[in-house]
């Protein structure tokens, strides 16, 4: 007897055992797809979490006031801190002491609440900086103008705002060539800087960059600076760049150990490192509930399949009086296993590719190639070894053993 | 009735199960010589081996020793693989309990033997559809087993076990589930078929069964007893 007969078979065993065979597709399918799903979206978080950092930008490095680490430390120097001033801004900037540093922002920081009629927002971000800061924090515009180091020199009122400020403020209207009112003073809105996103932690684009004279000609007054951006010249160079700004700092502010240190300085690329090997540490974690998720659907599949060949023992028994060889029966129960397991497996890779499209808390899944390929393999693998060993017993049962079997 | 070569030659058939002291002869040499043609019922009652006998003449079972040569072909010394042909081409089965594959309609039931013998799908559907006719249930091809009625069901298997033109009918206490009616219409099928020339061979402990066939065999503790051709049938 051919294969194409056997084939048809198989399929009419399928057909005629309708409930089963839905149930056991469906079976496979969860499997298949939470296997796709958790890892796409274990994947995605890594995604967005690297995607965020580099959006600030690799080369940077970020000085702050204060001791090396956070809380206890920091507070314990605090008494001999001395601030960081424009004047430290402009040490970092001599190319000779510091040749790996490309350029210097300084970055003044205060809460203000900006108006426009009866919209108010307060930004999240309201930095006094100047042009250097662009491309030390990665920031660009996408429509109307930068400011510019006139502008700063001039301490005119101008502002750059972000996508968040500009809609909370102007709505749909083009935000470029109004005016809005912050902490009360009146700025025109000369740029729209391009959409950042958000990084976890805060909106990026819930922002306005002002330039630093005039924050503290009308805002804040002569306050020390927040921060001081430095952007090294190439990616590879922070180290050394790092290197050049900590022995400036120490020596303008009489630093003689890293203990007595009165600021701090953060790489980008470093935390980058630190971020994707804790979303790194997330998509294993998440692999591994995947994989308890397959190993359980498994055992569902060669539950369902054990249980079929036991009912249809005594269906191999009347086909093996009536004169089925061994081999007939034996590739029928294979082809259908196989079929189940196909149909199943395909339907769970559809179903993880169409649940990977929705954005699940914020994340956006991001397929791994790698688990689709590894889940439709194991789940046919399990499908097939289950359908087709018990089969391949009941075949082997002498049919007399096979008929009384009720 | 000279030179009818034997369909069935059984030699010092014994099948024991067990061992030891508690080893129980289910045949205790049973030998026997059914020719072509012939109507044969097995008697005895329940524990007699009667079963055990039709097992093996079935080749659904195999004998612990003795020879065994059905329709010329010795297979008592043949694997399972080779016993499935042989019950494929050489023998009709008919069981108490119809056997048929659930959810499957009678003309398919009827092709499947003939499926696994390899015959052409063309060829095989005429034969069935004969088949189904003589059997009565020509406007019941497309009903599956339970849309029909017991009687039916047992037609249905007497259909696949002629369609394969079998060396042998084996049916197996044939009309245990069958009221009188089709229990009648069953045996009056039977007479039909061993006119036309195939052996029948019926076990059953039902003596107006028996009393069909023109030769009964009474088997007892796994033996003979007797063996004598039915007065009232052959003339």
């Amino acid at each position: 007897m051919s294969v194409f007969e056997i084939i048809r078979f198989a399929l009419r065993g399928l057909v005629i055992n309708r409930l089963r065979t839905a149930l056991t597709t469906l079976g496979i399918m969860i499997g298949v797809a939470s296997v796709i799903i958790l890892l796409a979206v274990g994947n995605g978080s890594s995604k967005a979490i690297q995607d965020s950092l580099s959006r600030l930008g690799t080369n940077s490095l970020q000085v702050r006031s204060g001791g090396q680490g956070f809380g206890f430390r920091a507070r314990a120097s605090a008494s001999t801190v001395k601030p960081l001033t424009i004047l430290d801004t402009v040490a970092l900037a001599d190319k000779t002491q510091a040749p790996d540093i490309k350029q210097v922002a300084p970055i003044a920081s205060t809460n203000a609440t900006c108006v426009v009629g009866t919209n108010t927002t307060t930004p999240s971000t309201f930095y006094g900086t100047w042009p250097a800061y662009y491309e030390a924090s990665n920031t660009s515009i996408q429509s109307g103008s930068y400011f510019t180091n006139d502008d700063v020199t001039q301490a005119r009122r101008v502002a750059l705002i972000g996508q968040t400020t500009a809609t909370a403020l102007f709505g749909t209207a083009s935000p470029i060539g109004q005016t809005m009112r912050c902490s009360g003073i009146q700025f025109t809105v000369i740029g729209l800087t391009t959409v950042k996103g958000s990084s976890g932690f805060q909106d990026g684009d819930s922002l306005v960059l002002i330039p630093i004279t005039t924050m503290e000609n009308t805002i804040t007054g002569n306050q020390p600076l927040n921060d001081i951006l430095v952007e090294a010249t190439k990616s590879t160079t922070t180290t050394a760049a790092q290197n050049e700004l900590t022995a400036i700092l120490d020596a303008r502010h009489g630093i003689t150990g890293r203990k007595t240190a009165d600021f701090s300085v953060f790489n980008q690329a470093s935390l980058l490192t630190t971020a994707s090997s804790s979303s790194q540490t997330f998509t294993t974690l998440l692999g591994a509930v995947a994989a308890i998720s397959l190993l359980v659907g498994g055992i569902g599949i060669t539950n369902i399949m054990l249980v079929t060949v036991i009912e249809r023992t005594r269906e191999i028994g009347i086909r093996k009086a009536i004169g089925a060889p061994k081999a007939a029966i034996l590739t029928q129960f294979l082809i259908e296993a196989t079929i189940l397991s196909l149909l199943g497996g395909a339907l769970g890779v559809i179903a993880g590719f169409i649940g990977s499209h929705f954005t699940i808390d914020g994340t956006k899944p991001v397929i791994v190639p790698a688990s689709v390929f590894l889940a439709f393999g194991v789940s046919i693998l399990i499908g097939v070894f289950f359908g087709g060993y018990p089969a391949s017993r009941a075949a082997s049962l002498r049919p007399i053993e096979a008929l009384r079997y009720e | 009735m000279v030179d009818k070569q034997p369909v069935i030659e059984v030699h010092d058939a014994i099948k024991k199960y067990g061992m030891g002291d508690s080893t129980i002869f289910a045949l205790n040499g049973v030998s026997l010589s059914i020719d072509a043609g012939e109507y044969v019922a097995i008697m005895g009652p329940s524990g007699s081996g009667k079963s055990t006998l039709m097992n093996i003449l079935g080749a659904l079972d195999i004998m612990t020793s003795g020879k065994y040569f059905l329709d010329g072909i010795e297979i008592s010394s043949m694997d399972e693989n080779h016993l499935a042909i042989v019950r494929g081409r050489k023998i009709g089965f008919i069981f108490q309990s119809f056997n048929l594959i659930p959810r499957t309609s009678a003309l398919h039931n009827v092709e499947l033997p003939m499926a696994y013998q390899g015959v052409k799908p063309k060829e095989r559907r005429e034969r069935a559809l004969v088949a189904l006719e003589v059997v009565g249930l020509a406007d019941r091809v497309d009903h599956e087993p339970t849309e029909l009625s017991g009687g039916q069901q047992q037609r249905v298997a007497v259909a696949r076990a002629l369609a394969t033109r079998p060396a042998l009918l084996l049916a197996d206490e044939p009309t245990g589930a069958l009221d009188s009616k089709s229990t009648a219409d069953l045996l009056d099928l039977f007479d039909q078929i061993n006119v036309a020339g195939r052996t029948v061979v019926v076990i059953t402990h039902e003596l107006d069964v028996a009393h069909r066939a023109k030769r009964i065999i009474r088997m007892r503790d796994g033996k003979i007893v007797s063996d004598e051709l039915n007065t009232e049938r052959v003339a």
